[in-house]
């Protein structure tokens, strides 16, 4: 919008304005301004994956210097895709992305709703709610190890408190049915909020009107919010879901101080996974091949979602 | 609000909803009080079952983050002069002597240095190329853009390998240069892309009056348009400050001493005998106070920073 305004006007200044311009043309100045830039992101982004294509056809190991280094075709991708420990790992991952959307969602926007209320002293409570989010998830990691330790452990007595089971008696982190819900609670508690926000200004962009003129229809407050509120926020709660998938299909920090991976590979998330690959059993052939397949499964799905988005911005 | 308004909540809606808002926010924030509660308990009393509420505090947690420690005998004790300070006579209790400042210091202040080094190089080259994103006409301006912005959805560990053997031939493994351009780089795509959207509210007028009044492009740029940007310049220099400061991934694997921030060094963090939880309790406290502190400033600007300027209120 204004954006295509500007265009015109930097294109063809008044020419009175042009003449007085002194030094360096727009154009040379838009590129002295634009190239570091692009050069640091080419140089620090594009460069490195470039050469990741370039490993994956190889079988480089980084800690032999020595060994000669073979091309070897599609071998190391052939073999990522019929090796069962990765599709255990992308399960892993799967079930982490479903169930940490599906809370983050489903809490997120309940308290958004709720706060939209405008009840005194929201603005204290939003902020507040907001600071998990902004914290180092490996930190947060870590500090929630201390706080799901079986016996001296908050959550655990407090589920303990509540439920009259044993807090010694059941482990998050180390028990094979409880880890992959461990590193949901964790990540939902974190990112919820970040839900919320989103939400938060889907509802608030809603005019006032919309509602009057439902409510003249006699609409009930359940038809409305079926067919104003939930239709409005969509596109914003979409948006929170592309940014929230994109993040914990690449999610690292918080579930390896957390879990490790552990107990076996139960949390083993594939940036876990590829961690493991490339910088333990030093496979950098192998791993740049892994990567590549990640990057363009997280490419190919967020623009395919990214469309189904637009789509629904544009009803 | 005054009148009547079908839209406006009901008392007793807004009494309900803020009960539930504020118990969701005291259930949330247990947790971050609960460690920095633990940070000033005694070891045994933070784990002790069940877990205390009410106890007596001690800055024993905080001595031992800033300091190692060696034990000495009860004889040897004696033979010692009187402890000069608080601190140590908290050790000296323990049967302790302090042996010399531990690591910490030195990994906080590695945080500081790089988190800001690489804020401020982000801020100067994205205020440079937002600037000229939005003003001027740029061939494939679009796909530089999002270009720009797809650099982001690259999962950190993918990108680490060829980094990481990158920066083993430059020799720039574990150094200050290495973490603050690798750190730049990730910024940027949220620096240009926030502060492109500040820059694009701001009034093309006041540029045009300036240029009419004979300053070139680049006095009108920093004498007019960066002042007006302030705001939006400093709100996106904390959100670049914030996202290097809580980094683990890229510090953890190209860093190991020299350079190492505090992310990998506080979870290693462990007392003589055993976990020493006060000790990382008082490290995760000092370290995520700031953050706390710089969110509460941003409040206004945070769904704008962490949409990359999608949202914007």
């Amino acid at each position: 919008m204004s954006g295509k305004a500007v265009d015109g006007i930097a294109k063809m200044p008044p020419p009175d304005i042009a003449r007085k311009v002194k030094g360096l043309s727009d154009r040379a100045i838009a590129w002295i301004f634009i190239a570091p830039t692009i050069f640091l992101l080419l140089a620090i982004n594009i460069f490195p994956l470039i050469w990741t294509i370039r490993l994956s056809f190889t079988n480089f190991r980084a800690n032999r210097f020595n060994a000669e280094v073979k091309w070897i075709g599609l071998r190391n991708y052939e073999r990522i895709l019929s090796d069962p420990d990765i599709w255990q790992t992308m399960q892993a991952t799967a079930h982490f992305l479903f169930w940490t959307l599906f809370f983050q969602v489903l809490i997120g926007f309940a308290l958004a709703y709720l706060i939209n209320k405008k009840f005194k002293g929201n603005d204290l409570w939003t902020t507040l709610i907001v600071l998990p989010m902004m914290l180092s998830p490996a930190v947060v990691g870590n500090f929630w190890t201390f706080l799901y330790q079986p016996q001296i452990g908050l959550f655990n007595y407090v589920v303990g408190f509540f439920s009259g089971v044993d807090p010694s008696s059941f482990s998050m982190i180390g028990s094979v049915n409880l880890a992959p819900w461990a590193i949901v609670i964790v990540d939902t508690w974190m990112w919820t909020p970040f839900v919320m926000l989103i939400c938060l200004a889907g509802l608030r962009s809603i005019p006032d009107t919309i509602y009057e003129a439902a409510e003249c229809d006699r609409a009930s407050k359940w038809r409305q919010f079926w067919t104003i509120t939930i239709p409005m926020v969509l596109p914003f709660l979409m948006l929170a879901v592309l940014f929230r998938g994109i993040e914990n299909f690449k999610m690292f920090d918080l579930v390896v101080q957390l879990t490790g991976g552990g107990p076996g590979s139960i949390t083993e998330l594939t940036s876990i996974n590829l961690k493991r690959e490339a910088f333990e059993k030093w496979r950098t052939g192998y791993a740049s091949a892994y990567a590549v397949i990640l990057f363009v499964t997280i490419f190919g799905l967020a623009s395919i979602y990214v469309k189904a988005l637009n789509k629904v911005k544009e009803r | 609000m005054s009148g009547f308004s079908v839209t406006e909540p009901s008392k007793r809606q807004k009494w309900i909803s803020g009960l539930l808002v504020i118990t969701y926010a005291l259930v949330t924030l247990m947790p971050l009080l609960w460690i920095i509660a633990t940070g000033f308990k005694s070891p045994s009393d933070s784990i002790a079952y069940p877990p205390k509420i009410v106890f007596q505090p001690t800055l024993e947690g905080y001595v031992n983050l800033f300091t190692t420690q060696t034990r000495i005998t009860p004889n040897m004790k004696d033979t010692l002069p009187a402890p000069n300070n608080w601190y140590e006579q908290i050790v000296r209790d323990k049967n302790m002597v302090i042996a010399g400042p531990s690591r910490y210091g030195q990994r906080f202040l590695n945080s500081i240095i790089i988190g800001f080094g690489s804020t401020f190089l982000s801020i100067f080259l994205g205020t440079l190329a937002a600037y000229a994103f939005s003003r001027f006409k740029v061939p494939i301006k679009d796909d530089l853009l999002f270009f720009i912005l797809s650099t982001r959805m690259m999962p950190p560990i993918a990108v680490a390998i060829p980094i990481f053997l990158m920066y083993r031939q430059l020799g720039l493994s574990d150094t200050y240069l290495g973490m603050i351009l690798l750190y730049t780089a990730v910024n940027l795509s949220l620096s240009v892309w926030l502060l492109k959207g500040f820059i694009d509210e701001i009034p093309l007028e006041y540029e045009e009056a300036a240029l009419i009044d004979g300053y070139t492009r680049f006095q009108a740029f920093y004498k007019v348009v960066l002042p007006q940007a302030a705001t939006g310049i400093a709100s996106t220099a904390i959100f670049c400050l914030i996202f290097a400061w809580n980094e683990y991934a890229f510090a953890v694997l190209l860093t190991s001493g020299e350079a190492q921030t505090a992310p990998p060094f506080i979870p290693t963090i462990i007392g003589v005998g055993g976990q020493d939880w006060p000790a990382v309790a008082a490290g995760t406290t000092i370290f995520l106070l700031p953050v706390m502190i710089f969110t509460i400033f941003l409040r206004k600007h945070l769904l704008r920073g962490i949409t990359f300027g999608a949202v914007r209120k």
